[in-house]
This record gives structure tokens, sequence and C-alpha cells, in this order.
């Protein structure tokens, strides 16, 4: 998977959450991930066709996603409940929106599908595609997250 | 020009948890007489039933999408010089020509700031 596939996940993740969360997450090093465990609790996955196809998982830790839906709420919200998991629905939407006008920039054609959302300790991501994803590790000061991408250009 | 913060603004979105985040935005920057609509039907029923002197609606919602509502709007003589707001996810340029078609008063693409919606907020309204 070619790198400059990547950044628009990173800076879309970054910005959206800077503009609806006041959080600024910090990106770490990418990663190969060859297995379908989410790295975090309750996980958005979205899925991509066109000229670029595969899917993009956002998984958060819970006090991550906790203080994240909590900013945007502007109330605190303690545990992980149907309102967190429409949130990081929405939440995988705008990120993906904002990466696909990206990719666009690029000359590509890609269309989203409904996001699905999953939560609980050790539950698992299924990219589109299968294989080996990139994963992007981001801290915030309340815990981390992850952007879990599995993308093919198609010929 | 100061904008009267008692305008009632009708919110319409079909996911609870964005018009919580809408509505929060719009309390940051003092507007607090905010009514709700989970899609353009029941949109209409409010217009309908109380007056509304704002409207910000999302694109994408199942039974009546906000490009379907804001064409009813227009087509209605006691609604059509509503101010209406569309919150789009996309900054599609073809999107964009269709609400501006339809007659929309401007868009705002999520995500956005609360300052960016009072913005968008001010500029219809000083355009009355």
């Amino acid at each position: 998977m070619d790198v400059k596939l990547i950044n628009p996940f990173l800076e879309g993740t970054t910005s959206v959450l800077k503009t609806m969360a006041f959080v600024a997450p910090k990106p770490g090093k990418p990663y190969l991930k060859n297995d379908g465990l989410a790295r975090g609790d309750v996980s958005g996955i979205i899925g991509f066709t066109g000229t670029l196809s595969g899917s993009m998982a956002l998984s958060f830790s819970e006090n991550a996603i906790l203080k994240i839906v909590s900013n945007m709420f502007g109330e605190e919200i303690k545990e992980i409940n149907g309102d967190i998991e429409d949130a990081v629905g929405e939440l995988t939407n705008i990120i993906s929106g904002v990466a696909r006008k990206k990719l666009e920039s690029f000359g590509l054609t890609v269309l989203a599908a409904i996001p699905t959302v999953v939560s609980g300790k050790g539950h698992s991501i299924k990219h589109v595609l299968g294989g080996k994803s990139i994963v992007i590790p981001f801290e915030t000061e309340d815990g981390p997250f992850v952007v879990d991408v599995c993308m093919s250009e198609m010929k | 020009m100061d904008v009267d913060k008692n305008i009632k603004i009708l919110l319409v979105d079909d996911f609870s948890t964005m018009r919580k985040v809408i509505k929060n935005l719009l309390k940051q920057s003092g507007y607090n007489n905010i009514v709700e609509a989970e899609d353009g039907v029941d949109a209409l029923k409010v217009l309908k039933s109380e007056k509304v002197d704002f409207v910000i609606s999302d694109w994408n919602m199942p039974n009546m999408t906000g490009i379907e509502l804001l064409k009813a709007v227009r087509a209605d003589s006691d609604l059509s010089g509503l101010p209406f707001l569309m919150v789009t996810a996309e900054g599609l340029k073809e999107n964009v020509v269709v609400a501006v078609k339809a007659g929309v008063s401007n868009y705002i693409v999520k995500p956005f700031t609360a300052e960016v919606l009072n913005e968008k907020i001010k500029k219809i309204i000083e355009k009355l």
C-alpha cells in the first residue's frame, strides 16, 4: 500500500478531532498489522469502493473516546453507551469524508459505504480486502487510539 | 450587525449524536432556542406547527433528505423565505451546485467549529 494513501487519513483524523472534540492527538510511527484484533475498546469501520478500494477503522481506548465524545457533546459521559457508539460512527464518517476529499485531489475516485460500530474488549476488525493493514497509532492526554487502514489502488 | 440570539433554530439530523454536537456548538455561540427533527418529514411537521426562524439541516437522511426538505420549504408560500443552512459531510462540488440551485442560503462542511457555524448564521441573517 502506497504511503501517500495513508497521509490523508492521518491528517483527516487530526483535523477532525481538533475541530470537533478540541483534542490534539499525537501520531506515532505507523506499523503493519497482520491479525484481525482491534487495538481499542470501541471501533468504527467504513468500506470504500472506486479506483481506491478497501476499508478504514478507527479504534479507540475507552478513556480516549469518553473524553472525545464528552468534549463533542459538552457534557461528561462516563461509560461506553449507545451515544458513544453513534458518535464513533459519525466520527468514522466525517474523518473518511475528509480523507476521501484529499484522496480525490490525487485523482482517485473513492465512494464510501455506511460505517458500522463494534464495541467490547478484544473485538475483531474485518477489513474488506483482508491481508495486512497499516496502523497509525495516536496518543491523546486521556488514552490511545488507532487508525487501521487496508486499501488498494485498482489498476 | 448583532444577530438576535433568541431566534428559533430547527436542527434536522437523523443522528441524535450529531444533533447533540451541533446543539453544543450553537449553545457555545449563545443560541439556546433550538428545536429538533430527525428527518425532512419530521422537520416539515415542526415547520407547519410552530414558527421557526432558521433551519440547519443535514443532507443525508432517511424518509426525506435535506435537499428534498429544502425544495419543499422553497415551494411552500408560507415557508419559502426561511433561512436554510445545509450541513454536508463532503464539500463535493456537484452537491453544492444542486443545493444552490434548490435555493440553499448557505452550506457548511463537517467538521466545523462553533465560530464557523456562527459566522455562517450571521452571514445568512445579514443578507435577509
